[in-house]
């Protein structure tokens, strides 16, 4: 509910934006990466609920796109929906498109698995598998693609805990189970696991919310090395984090899109009263 | 401070009848065990296992013919039971919310309430009639339809406690559902369903009804599935109602060798769970 009491004039912004690492994303649509990933009227339904609302959103490659919004308000949905996990919920049900590379990843004849082997997540929670060493975990996602020898999965597993920042703390124990990890360096295990297989994007459903401040520091500074190679998509419940790691921010209240852009302009000159409200912490 | 010293009292009663109960519990036990190794401790040489019976009027002989069909018999019944039990548990945690998981769930749950010797006519009925022969093969069957469901529950128990996230991450990975089940899901349960498996075992080990209408009993060694075939738990029922002081004694070692073969699984069910829980 939009609970809008007089408030004082003069008061402080809730955000305080960091210097932006790299150039603003200018607003031009000549000069702005490809779109990689793109919802079309996309409606996420939870029984007759619908959780998601004819959202239409663009993803750019090298980009990184934060969800942000009051809890319930579908964020995590949207993303989700995104990679085609939102349908393994019984009765949910979804209707729009999701263009991966201008391809309908929800025409019919698409295999939803190979959906999510080019669409990686992250999720709230750490999950490493308990019964895999921590090389296991990070090869995981290999098992289901093409045979690999046992030198190139070594290859990729060491390069996939480079990418992740977490080589140099687990080199002498990759054959130890991952369940020893710290809660981050489980974390950032799940992430070694995402991006072995090389998807496309990668999907983080609010990744830091488990983790102690200096953990999910380590997670934002990955985000910040993952956008390089990768397209970016997060969810994120801490608006300092989403004013610090993300290029665009999109702002949904109720299962609505309200606001998506840049995200410098998103936090300092939104255009809807109700991001501006969320955005400056008077609700949500 | 009357209301505090109240509190302290009732708690410390509380605590004290758990501590009562255990202790009733581990007495029952201690006693039984106490009683087998008085009575059957002196009969245990090295005869008890390597001779079978002898024929009445001479000394000596032993269990090893029964010792060796129970192994058999359990054997037989977990090579059929345990496949059947983890099988339909694996259905029932990970795709029996239908009407097929209701009515496996329902079979499974009357047959562990059926009288174990209703099961052992079962089996007379449906197997040894029309082979005209008390067969091994008869009880293993028998055994196996009380290990089934015993193991199918546990393993559905087991299964479901696998976090959801777990299953989310295979899933999120391109994992298909099978291979979520099978790789991470049944992967991550599998120390429990290891423990419901020899837990079951020991359960069916000490079962006689069902045995006295199939594997009937034999006093000579046999390995031979499809003949009648000795169990600890026959022999020591033939010997203990039997006439002769010498018989008797042998059904007291039998029975602990029995009691000790039930601990032996028992302990090693403790040992895989406790392994998992440090892996």
């Amino acid at each position: 509910m939009l609970a809008v009491t007089p408030e004082p004039l003069a008061r402080a912004p809730a955000v305080t934006l960091p210097a932006p690492r790299v150039a603003p994303a200018d607003e031009t649509p000549a000069r702005q990466p490809e779109p990689r990933l793109a919802a079309q009227g996309l409606t996420a339904w939870y029984g007759a609920d619908a959780g998601v609302r004819d959202v239409t959103l663009a993803f750019r490659s090298n980009t990184v796109t934060a969800l942000i919004g009051p809890s319930g308000c579908g964020k995590s949905t949207l993303l989700r929906a995104l990679n085609r996990m939102h349908e393994l919920v019984p009765g949910t049900r979804v209707a729009g498109r999701v263009l991966l590379d201008g391809h309908d990843l929800y025409a019919p004849g698409v295999n939803p698995i190979q959906v999510r082997r080019s669409i990686g997540m992250v999720f709230q929670k750490p999950t490493p598998f308990p019964t895999m060493s921590i090389a296991e975990n990070v090869a995981a996602g290999l098992r289901v693609g093409p045979r690999l020898s046992r030198g190139e999965r070594e290859a990729i597993v060491e390069r996939a805990l480079k990418r992740a920042a977490l080589w140099d703390e687990v080199r002498d124990r990759l054959h130890h189970s991952a369940l020893a990890l710290s809660g981050g360096q489980q974390q950032r295990l799940c992430v070694a696991r995402t991006i072995a297989p090389e998807p496309e994007v990668i999907l983080l459903d609010e990744p830091t919310a488990s983790l102690d401040p200096s953990a999910s520091a380590r997670i934002e500074d990955l985000v910040h090395e993952l956008k390089r190679e990768f397209t970016v998509v997060i969810v994120t419940h801490n608006m300092q984090q989403a004013a610090r790691i993300s290029d665009v921010t999109a702002f949904f209240y109720l299962g609505e899109l309200v606001e998506a852009g840049p995200t410098a302009r998103i936090f300092t000159a939104p255009t809807k009263a109700q991001t501006e409200a969320y955005v400056t912490g008077r609700f949500g | 401070m009357t209301p505090r010293l109240g509190r302290r009292l009732f708690g410390a009663a509380m605590t004290g009848a758990t501590y009562g109960a255990a202790a009733l519990a581990i007495l029952a036990l201690g006693a039984i065990l106490a009683m087998l190794v008085a009575r059957g401790a002196g009969s245990l040489d090295w005869n008890f296992f390597t001779k079978s019976s002898v024929p009445l009027g001479e000394n000596g002989g032993g269990f090893a013919h029964a010792i060796v069909g129970t192994l058999l018999i359990v054997g037989l019944a977990c090579a059929i039971g345990v496949p059947i039990g983890v099988g339909g548990g694996i259905f029932l945690a990970e795709f029996g919310g239908g009407g097929l998981g209701w009515l496996v769930r329902f079979v499974a749950d009357t047959l562990n309430g059926i009288p174990s010797i209703v099961i052992g006519i079962f089996a007379w009925t449906w197997i040894v009639r029309p082979a005209g022969k008390f067969t091994a093969f008869a009880g293993g069957v028998a055994l196996a339809c009380i290990l089934a469901p015993i193991v199918a529950r546990t393993t559905e128990e087991m299964v479901r406690l696998v976090p959801n996230s777990l299953r989310e991450a295979a899933l999120a990975l391109g994992y298909q559902r099978w291979r979520t089940s099978l790789q991470v899901v049944v992967r991550t349960a599998s120390a429990g369903i290891v423990t419901g498996c020899l837990v079951a075992m020991a359960r069916v080990a000490g079962e006689t009804a069902p045995l006295l209408f199939t594997a009937l009993g034999n006093q000579f060694f046999s390995t031979d599935l499809f003949g009648a075939m000795a169990a600890l738990p026959l022999q020591i029922y033939v010997y203990a109602v039997g006439p002769y002081d010498e018989w008797h004694r042998q059904a007291w070692a039998g029975a602990l060798v029995l009691i000790l073969l039930v601990l032996l699984l028992g302990t090693f069910a403790r040992l895989v769970t406790r392994a998992r829980r440090h892996a």
